[in-house]
């Protein structure tokens, strides 16, 4: 019937669903994880049938049992008699703590060393440029046995050690006089609290002031005598609570102190002066990436040049570092598991090696492994997106 | 590298490619591809360690030959594929290999948890010490305090923490990947012992730059039976194996080596007759030509033979066949009857 052509109007009823680019979308979307998740349940379902057809143990009850064997570097207290839980942890304390001291040394060198490619001196600017272009080009694991076989190595025996007052460098490490806490300390322990409240309160206080009135405090100083001052005054108050274990030879080695391995040291080398390199480079980048009038107009309105620096340049050259720095964080902290090829204890040498091999649970112990860097990543790189959206720039 | 191994090998569990768990299949495998592939150590003099022209040879590698002769008729048809003591037990479970050979210890949970079967042992060992010389320590239990150089993934890491447990000593772990960079560890003064196997010991010493500076102590703080491993459920396979050593050790027991098997061949003792595959149960068990054990000693020799070459007189570590002498001459090796 004529009526029902009425043209110009679109038909009334919905159009098929394949038509429809919203649920065709759909459709593919939910087609497709359906085929990731029924993948990976294939994997997990025929990995777990084919390790009970050859009678492999399978399941994490081996966490329960004990070690059995000692571990050269430990935070938390270890011995053969702990569980493979504990190595879990110790392993996983050795790759936090290389790649946390790693990430600040690398990040100090970094920034003294890219400022200095920039410098108009001609020496300093050139050998930023040559440290910067030797230690990126060339392959870290060489790096590391450079530092362990070739520096550590040629360090003198235990009984031929090198002295520093009571401090001892030898082929088998630093060794240090190490602090002993006695009663009492609590209260030094407290006042360093005390004093760290105090300069956070300080600080906030003369910012509000200079807002207000323009008038400025001397922060810096008074934050520095308020840090050491006030932990001092405990201490002597306490009674001096602290003496210094030193370390002195005995039989083959040396006992007491602390010790400093050199696996520790070579791997923290190599580890923070390859990424250094490499964050030198970002720094530079970012300095540059500030446009030259910034620091014309700053010196235009008679600010000195370290002020320019810390109160112009930095904090817009921030921006452009920050979102390539936290990939060279995740990097090195995932290089950290070089480490086991010189014999430092971390996750991947103590867990994934050592215990791998007494327990014979590979799919369990490296799904874990796999787990624990996964983590660790996101939490540096979840960090550095926090920092990021702080420093950025805010639309007024 | 090893984490690339382990994951590949974990993988390939999880996606099934690896050689399943049925009755004779590594037999047919073998049979197919024409060679056996063994797992070995990546360098050990006297067990498995490639000579100047990168051939093969040990104590361990000889096993792998003897598997061959008898399955192919053919001792070199071997691939080697050296491991690390980290890897070995996932490349055999994935399948990457057919045997294990490389000097590894026979323990429970091994046997047991990780679906795997020891056919036998080859070598009777026992852990000990090796320190320098200049250090003047003439016993283990003089070692208190000493920063001990030692391998990873193996029984030593645990027999070592039990012993400074038991003597109420203390130690450094200095903990390596391969048995060459615990020399290197050693060497450059890093530990003042090296512990390991005491075969090894020996092997590692003539690695030295002065083999003279260094000596083994004498205590033996463990038992290591050293012997080949394959897959759990392969029970043809395992058979094979197993009854491989026992041919070499059947071979010294009576008298027949690479040199005079062939002259041996027209013996009225019935038990050489057995042996070379004129009498008796033959190959038939095992699904191998009937002359199979006379292969193995015509190519690759009897025990007695093996050892003297490899590791014995004849070698650069000149051990004594202490325990790993004929049951009838003082020593542990004693082969079940082939009948």
């Amino acid at each position: 019937m004529p009526s029902d052509l009425k043209p110009g109007v679109a038909p009334s009823s919905k159009p098929k669903f394949w038509n429809d680019p919203d649920k065709r979308a759909l459709l593919f979307q939910v087609l497709m994880v359906l085929t990731v998740v029924g993948f990976i349940g294939y994997l997990v379902n025929n990995a777990l049938t084919n390790l009970e057809q050859r009678g492999i143990t399978t399941g994490f009850a081996f966490l329960g049992q004990t070690s059995g064997f000692d571990i050269l570097l430990s935070l938390v207290e270890y011995d053969s008699t702990h569980t493979f839980g504990t190595t879990f942890v110790v392993g996983l304390l050795n790759t936090l703590l290389v790649s946390a001291l790693g990430i600040i040394l690398a990040t100090l060198i970094g920034f003294v060393m890219g400022v200095a490619r920039l410098s108009n001196n001609w020496l300093i600017g050139k050998v930023a440029a040559a440290y910067i272009e030797i230690f990126r080009n060339i392959p870290l694991l060489l790096q590391i046995f450079f530092w362990y076989f070739a520096v550590l190595r040629a360090l003198p025996a235990p009984r031929q050690s090198i002295e520093f007052g009571s401090a001892f460098l030898n082929v088998r490490g630093l060794y240090l006089p190490s602090p002993v806490f006695e009663s009492g300390f609590g209260l030094v322990t407290i006042a360093i609290g005390i004093a760290i409240a105090a300069v956070i309160v300080l600080t906030r206080w003369n910012k509000k002031r200079q807002d207000a009135t323009g008038q400025r405090f001397p922060v810096l100083w008074t934050s520095l005598a308020i840090l050491f001052g006030l932990p001092l005054l405990a201490f002597l108050v306490a009674g001096m609570p602290m003496s210094l274990d030193y370390p002195a030879l005995q039989g083959f080695n040396f006992r007491g102190g602390m010790t400093i391995i050199p696996e520790l040291l070579a791997l923290l080398f190599a580890l923070s002066i390859y990424t250094g390199a490499f964050i030198a480079e970002i720094v530079r980048s970012g300095i540059e990436a500030v446009n030259k009038g910034q620091t014309e107009a700053a010196s235009a309105l008679g600010l000195p040049k370290g002020k320019t620096l810390r109160l112009v340049v930095i904090p817009q050259a921030m921006r452009v570092i920050i979102p390539p720095l936290t990939s060279q964080y995740l990097n090195l902290a995932k290089n950290s598991s070089l480490a086991t090829a010189i014999g430092y204890p971390d996750l991947v040498s103590v867990f994934m090696g050592t215990t791998l091999n007494q327990t014979g649970q590979a799919i369990e112990i490296i799904f874990m492994t796999m787990a624990v860097y996964l983590l660790i990543s996101l939490s540096v790189s979840t960090l550095m997106n926090w920092y990021n959206k702080r420093m950025a720039l805010v639309e007024r | 590298m090893k984490k690339i191994a382990s994951v590949a090998a974990a993988s390939a569990l999880a996606l099934g490619v690896s050689a399943g768990a049925q009755a004779s299949e590594t037999l047919d495998s073998v049979k197919s591809k024409g060679f056996v592939q063994c797992g070995v150590s990546t360098g050990l003099p006297g067990f498995s360690n490639p000579d100047d022209k990168g051939n093969w040879q040990g104590m361990d590698v000889d096993v792998c030959r003897a598997v061959a002769a008898a399955v192919l008729g053919d001792a070199s048809k071997v691939k080697y594929i050296p491991l690390t003591a980290k890897e070995r037990f996932t490349a055999l479970q994935s399948g990457e290999i057919d045997v294990l050979s490389r000097n590894t210890t026979w323990t429970q949970t091994r046997d047991t948890q990780l679906g795997l079967n020891f056919a036998g042992v080859n070598y009777y060992d026992g852990q000990g010490f090796m320190v320098s010389k200049n250090l003047g320590v003439k016993s283990a239990l003089e070692l208190d305090g000493a920063a001990v150089c030692i391998q990873s993934g193996t029984t030593t890491e645990l027999n070592l923490s039990d012993y400074f447990r038991e003597h109420k000593m203390s130690f450094t772990p200095v903990v390596f990947d391969t048995s060459d960079q615990t020399v290197k560890g050693f060497e450059a003064g890093r530990c003042d012992v090296l512990t390991s196997d005491q075969s090894q010991l020996y092997a590692l010493r003539i690695k030295l730059a002065d083999p003279g500076s260094a000596m083994v102590l004498p205590e033996v703080i463990s038992k290591e039976p050293l012997g080949p491993v394959v897959r759990q459920g392969d029970d043809l396979w395992f058979n094979i194996v197993k009854w491989s050593l026992n041919a070499m050790i059947t071979g010294e027991e009576l008298g027949v080596t690479s040199g005079n098997i062939d002259s041996m061949k027209d013996s009225s003792n019935p038990n050489i007759r057995r042996f070379v595959g004129l009498e008796g149960p033959k190959g038939q068990g095992l699904e191998l030509p009937d002359d199979w054990a006379y292969q193995i000693v015509k190519q690759v020799g009897s025990y007695g033979e093996v050892f003297e070459r490899n590791v014995g007189e004849g070698s650069p570590l000149k051990i004594s066949r202490g325990v790993n002498a004929l049951w009838n001459k003082g020593g542990f090796l004693y082969a079940p009857p082939m009948r």
